[in-house]
């Protein structure tokens, strides 16, 4: 393969570009400080030493950030780069290394989440030898990211990284792979001074907008009696969170999210009028098939949102804003499609939308969510039980904090918990993993999220499971002294499992039973402050004084055993048949 | 609800690409992941030096292909995707047949179902002659199923190639991709160009 295999026709050949006799390891730092990388997440191993070795010198721009497994490498490098924007990097050998990479490369894909990562790989002389440490991890990683590209010659690398950070970050950001065959890393190479990718012909990450949608768009809105605007991350990874803010007052419609959206408008804007989906609020839902016009942004149509899609919105006339030309279509059939990125085409549908109030309209969902707060949160967040719920954890959290915190959320029933009743006053303050689902996450990205917020207080929460799958990171806390806090909700079960089997089969408890270590001596062992809640009196003082500690703290909360998670739409079913308990 | 179950068929899938390594991967397993067969895929130069040129044919519904043509063009490294009915394309695939040179040279049926299929011998040795005839699927199936009675040995098929009548090349297009700023033309969504009845009051 020859660096032709990567080149575009050379920009401008006539005046050659001043070079430095550089290794590839050198150049592939170099790249990253280039493109303003100031951490690092990795775990080294032998196919990756050459660029460890650099590393060595790179000391203190590049901030690496030594994990405890791969896995929560890259789960931190997502952290980092949903809690500030930028592209998050990961150091990875090849082989296992590599591989462990895997599960947050498919969690970034599916939530859209820039990354670049970086593995080792053995001499290119032995690539299909099956040598020592040796996958196929270019076919391995295919489908999971946006682009993945293998070097085998040093003089590629400036530019294949290039192209690594401008794919990631560009149009709709995606997780990119560029695999180092360690003799590349080892070479002397004359390297040309490292320039930025802003092009490339086959690649069309924005596209021009098209007018007469915009235009179609605004008269349909216009018109509408019951309008209803869904949105989602689309708004956050354009940027767009003033836009929306200004589109959403202005049209007077009210607004609903997924739980990749939360936190774009705040969660106490009155045309906040809650979360979509299977664990969602009940007026989102119900009201999602009785509106006439549906006006969704930067957001897919999962399945979690939609529930059964041939019952969904049916009588609505849909508005699809996305970048992506694939979504548009995909799930659900759009009246108008409006491709481009919203942070250009929110303002020009803001200018030709009425300014209007929907006093009527709203104050359904006003009606609805009274009822939800009967049947279910009331209890949630203030229970008459004497056991500890989830639900009044996050109001406890909500009450010191004010919405302040990012929160970083793992997967199961204390993740529906923490999107549903987490005040979120700004963008960027929800880091949970969304269309993959991948429990243990939390912890690693949560770690990753602090690197890049480290102004604010940054809150893990996680399950007794989740924690267990990457709980080896509390070495990476330990060894970095970052500041996370850490409440574990226990329920001493599976518990989103153990409801499905509860409600779904019979109550057959299989497998769901989860025991724990005990959680506060792990933390000790790894020298970090923790302390154990099982009764309500302790918990305010307990939470106030992990968020006053200096440095990380484990708090693990005991709540109720077998707590469900409603309102709820059962697979299979409409949103409007959601169901309050 | 009165939706007529929508039909399947044979579409005609082409798409214009840089030469990179791994890119047939990523564009077969776009096919892979929904569990659809690949009928059949060709990848050769295109008009334009350096861009090469993936025909596939698969049978599903217009919606499906559609989505996948999107999902093809998607990849980094796609410049353009377009997909066509047989109707819309012309196509060939072409055959080669080898079978035993003494039923021939004997059997006076054998060499007058080779001139109707239109074969062409391509060698032609003292124990076996290959013949070779380029057309339609049913073409190529036809002496196929001729030949079978007459001691047919070996069979092979290509991959189908394909040229859309309304296309007017790449050239052009190409040009469009390599501007920084992209006129109308290119950044458009051609597939948004077709929907039927975009809104109207």
């Amino acid at each position: 393969m020859s660096p032709q295999t990567l080149a575009q026709p050379a920009a401008s050949p006539a005046a050659a570009p001043e070079t430095t006799s550089l290794t590839g390891a050198v150049a592939t730092l170099q790249a990253l400080v280039a493109e303003g990388v100031d951490t690092i997440f990795g775990y080294p191993g032998g196919a990756i030493i050459p660029i460890y070795d650099a590393l060595y010198d790179f000391q203190p721009e590049l901030n690496h950030v030594l994990v405890r497994h791969e896995q929560g490498g890259i789960h931190a490098a997502q952290g980092y780069a949903r809690s500030s924007g930028r592209v998050g990097v990961v150091l990875a050998t090849s082989g296992p290394g590599a591989t462990n990479l895997v599960t947050g490369l498919a969690d970034a894909m599916i939530d859209s989440t820039p990354l670049v990562c970086i593995t080792g790989q053995v001499f290119a002389h032995l690539l299909g030898t099956d040598a020592f440490q040796e996958t196929d991890i270019i076919n391995i990683t295919t489908p999971v990211t946006k682009w993945n590209y293998q070097v085998t010659n040093a003089e590629e690398i400036p530019e294949a990284l290039a192209k690594a950070f401008y794919i990631a970050r560009s149009g709709r950001p995606g997780p990119v792979l560029v695999d180092i065959t360690k003799n590349a890393q080892m070479q002397t190479f004359d390297a040309p001074a490292y320039e930025r990718c802003t092009h490339i012909r086959s690649y069309r990450p924005a596209p021009v907008v098209r007018k007469e949608y915009i235009e179609q768009a605004a008269a349909l809105i216009n018109s509408a009696k019951r309008p209803f605007i869904l949105w989602g991350q689309g708004v956050v990874l354009g940027k767009a969170e003033q836009e929306f803010k200004e589109f959403v007052e202005k049209s007077g419609i009210p607004a609903a999210w997924t739980i990749l959206g939360v936190g774009a408008l705040a969660t106490g804007h009155p045309l906040n009028v809650g979360m979509l989906g299977m664990h969602g609020n009940y007026g989102p839902n119900v009201l999602t098939n009785e509106c006439d016009v549906l006006i969704a942004i930067g957001m897919r149509f999962d399945d979690r949102v939609t529930g059964r899609l041939d019952k969904y919105a049916k009588q609505a006339q849909v508005v699809h804003l996305d970048i992506d030309p694939t979504e548009i279509d995909k799930n659900v059939k759009t009246t108008v499609p409006v491709w481009g990125d919203c942070k250009e085409t929110l303002p020009l549908l803001t200018a030709l939308v009425e300014r209007k109030e929907h006093p009527e309209w709203l104050a359904r969902f006003n009606e609805y969510t009274a009822q939800e707060v009967d049947a279910v949160i009331r209890e949630e967040l203030f229970p008459t039980s004497e056991e500890l719920t989830m639900g009044e954890v996050l109001q406890q959290l909500n009450e010191i904090t004010g919405g302040e915190a990012v929160i970083v959320s793992d997967v199961g029933q204390h993740q529906m918990v923490a999107c549903r009743y987490a005040l979120q006053n700004q963008s960027r303050s929800h880091v949970t993993s969304g269309g993959l689902g991948t429990m243990g996450f939390a912890l690693p990205a949560a770690i990753g999220a602090k690197f890049g917020a480290p102004h604010r207080p940054v809150v893990a929460i996680i399950g007794d499971g989740g924690v267990q799958m990457t709980i080896q990171e509390l070495g990476t806390i330990m060894q970095t002294g970052v500041d996370v806090k850490i409440i574990i909700l226990n329920n001493e079960f599976l518990g989103m499992v153990r409801q499905w089997q509860e409600l779904f089969h019979q109550r057959r408890y299989s497998f769901v039973d989860i025991q724990s270590p005990d959680f506060v001596t792990v933390a000790a062992g790894y020298r970090i402050a923790g302390q154990r809640v099982d009764d309500r009196a302790e918990l305010r003082p307990a939470l106030e004084k992990m968020l006053a500690h200096p440095g990380s703290f484990l708090l693990e909360v005991m709540v109720t055993k077998e707590n469900n998670i409603f309102p709820m739409v059962p697979q299979g079913c409409s949103v409007a048949e959601i169901r309050l308990r | 609800m009165s939706q007529e179950p929508a039909a399947r068929q044979e579409y005609n899938i082409t798409a214009y690409t840089e030469n990179q390594v791994g890119l047939l991967n990523r564009i077969a397993i776009i096919f892979s992941r929904r569990k659809i067969n690949i009928e059949s895929l060709n990848v050769s130069p295109s008009e334009i030096e350096g861009i090469h040129r993936f025909n596939i044919v698969i049978v599903e519904t217009e919606e499906v292909v559609e989505k996948l043509a999107k999902q093809i063009e998607k990849q980094v490294e796609v410049l353009k995707v377009y997909y066509n009915t047989n109707a819309d394309v012309i196509w060939q695939e072409m055959a080669l047949y080898k079978v035993p040179t003494d039923v021939i040279a004997e059997k006076v049926l054998v060499e007058r179902l080779l001139r109707e299929h239109g074969a062409r011998a391509v060698v032609i040795r003292k124990d076996y002659t290959v013949f070779e005839t380029t057309g339609h699927r049913e073409e190529t199936d036809n002496l196929l199923n001729a030949l079978q009675p007459y001691g047919l040995i070996e069979f092979v098929r290509s991959a189908r190639i394909a040229i859309i009548k309304a296309s007017d090349g790449f050239h052009r297009k190409l040009s469009e991709f390599e501007r920084r700023e992209p006129s109308e033309d290119v950044a458009e969504n051609e597939f948004l160009n077709d929907r039927e009845a975009v809104f109207t009051m």
